[in-house]
């Protein structure tokens, strides 16, 4: 179980590769973002997209379900505020696989919740190509170690 | 064709459209993209800092996503009845500036909006604009819970 005090600024932590499959992308497409580039093969191929692209929530959320599988899952996360930044730089395609990392950019007890910390993360999402499709910061908020009997 | 700041004048807050988070749904995108326990177990959220059940974040910008597009298509609709055609709009570069200002709980209906910040010329593409968008949503207490600023690509 990582804690707070785990998350030392440097420490990087690598995704396992994941796939887009069309029919995951058209699904959440069709409840997200209906959108024709994001539910038409052809329509896609057609755009300045270059095939089925996955809606940017899409990837954003397998971002996120990647950071869960890497660190997260096994942590004392108790949720984000938010995301600095998100930059979709390439479209996902289906049949991409996707990789990537988070890296400590910075950690700091919270002012106000003395069981807390707050961890700055950037994060890079490539494709099987090696391009970066995604990059983002967000913060994490993490109990520290014996942070219950602190708090 | 209109342009969006034809259609819209910056600074003018648009209210899109309405979405209730169940503990269901939540509990489905979670599995999905974000199992953490306070977005799937509403026994584990109850020690959390959260205190209840709630959606995952990106559950709550996806679903701004949903409502802006329900919206856009009524728009074009309308506009359409009105002889004009609505500006095509191109995939967005990103987004600055999320905020998740307080917890989505089960049960809670997300009033959302957009509000057109800023519209650009883009000089090396003939016909295209790059407006700023600001993207807002509620519950039904009247407490903001989500806030961002985003991109978004027009072609003539």
């Amino acid at each position: 179980m990582l804690y707070f005090e785990d998350f030392i600024q440097g420490r990087r932590f690598d995704y396992s590769p994941v796939r887009m499959r069309t029919d995951e992308m058209i699904a959440f497409a069709s409840e997200f973002d209906p959108q024709p580039m994001h539910l038409d093969e052809e329509v896609g191929r057609s755009s300045i997209l270059g095939g089925l692209a996955a809606s940017g929530w899409h990837t954003s959320a397998v971002g996120m379900r990647m950071m869960i599988e890497a660190f997260l899952g096994d942590s004392s996360s108790q949720g984000s505020p938010g995301v600095d930044f998100m930059e979709w730089k390439k479209p996902v395609l289906a049949g991409d696989i996707l990789s990537g990392f988070s890296l400590v950019l910075e950690a700091r007890p919270s002012k106000t919740k003395p069981a807390i910390g707050l961890v700055k993360f950037r994060n890079e999402i490539e494709n099987q190509s090696g391009e970066t499709v995604a990059a983002s910061e967000c913060s994490v908020m993490f109990r520290r170690r014996n942070g219950e009997a602190r708090s | 064709m209109m342009t969006l700041e034809e259609l819209y004048q910056t600074g003018r807050k648009v209210v899109t459209g309405s979405l209730t988070f169940t503990a269901e749904d939540i509990i489905r995108f979670a599995r999905n993209f974000d199992p953490q326990p306070f977005h799937v177990d509403e026994e584990q959220a109850r020690h959390s800092l959260f205190g209840r059940l709630c959606a995952s974040g990106w559950h709550t910008s996806a679903g701004w996503m949903q409502c802006f597009l329900r919206f856009w298509k009524e728009e074009a609709r309308r506009l359409a009845a009105e002889g004009l055609h609505a500006p095509k709009l191109g995939p967005s570069p990103g987004f600055k500036e999320l905020r998740w200002l307080k917890p989505v709980y089960a049960g809670d209906t997300i009033t959302y909006a957009v509000t057109l910040l800023e519209a650009r010329i883009v000089a090396s593409r003939p016909g295209w604009r790059i407006n700023t968008i600001l993207c807002e949503g509620e519950n039904q207490h009247g407490e903001p819970v989500i806030r961002f600023e985003s991109k978004v690509i027009e072609f003539a």
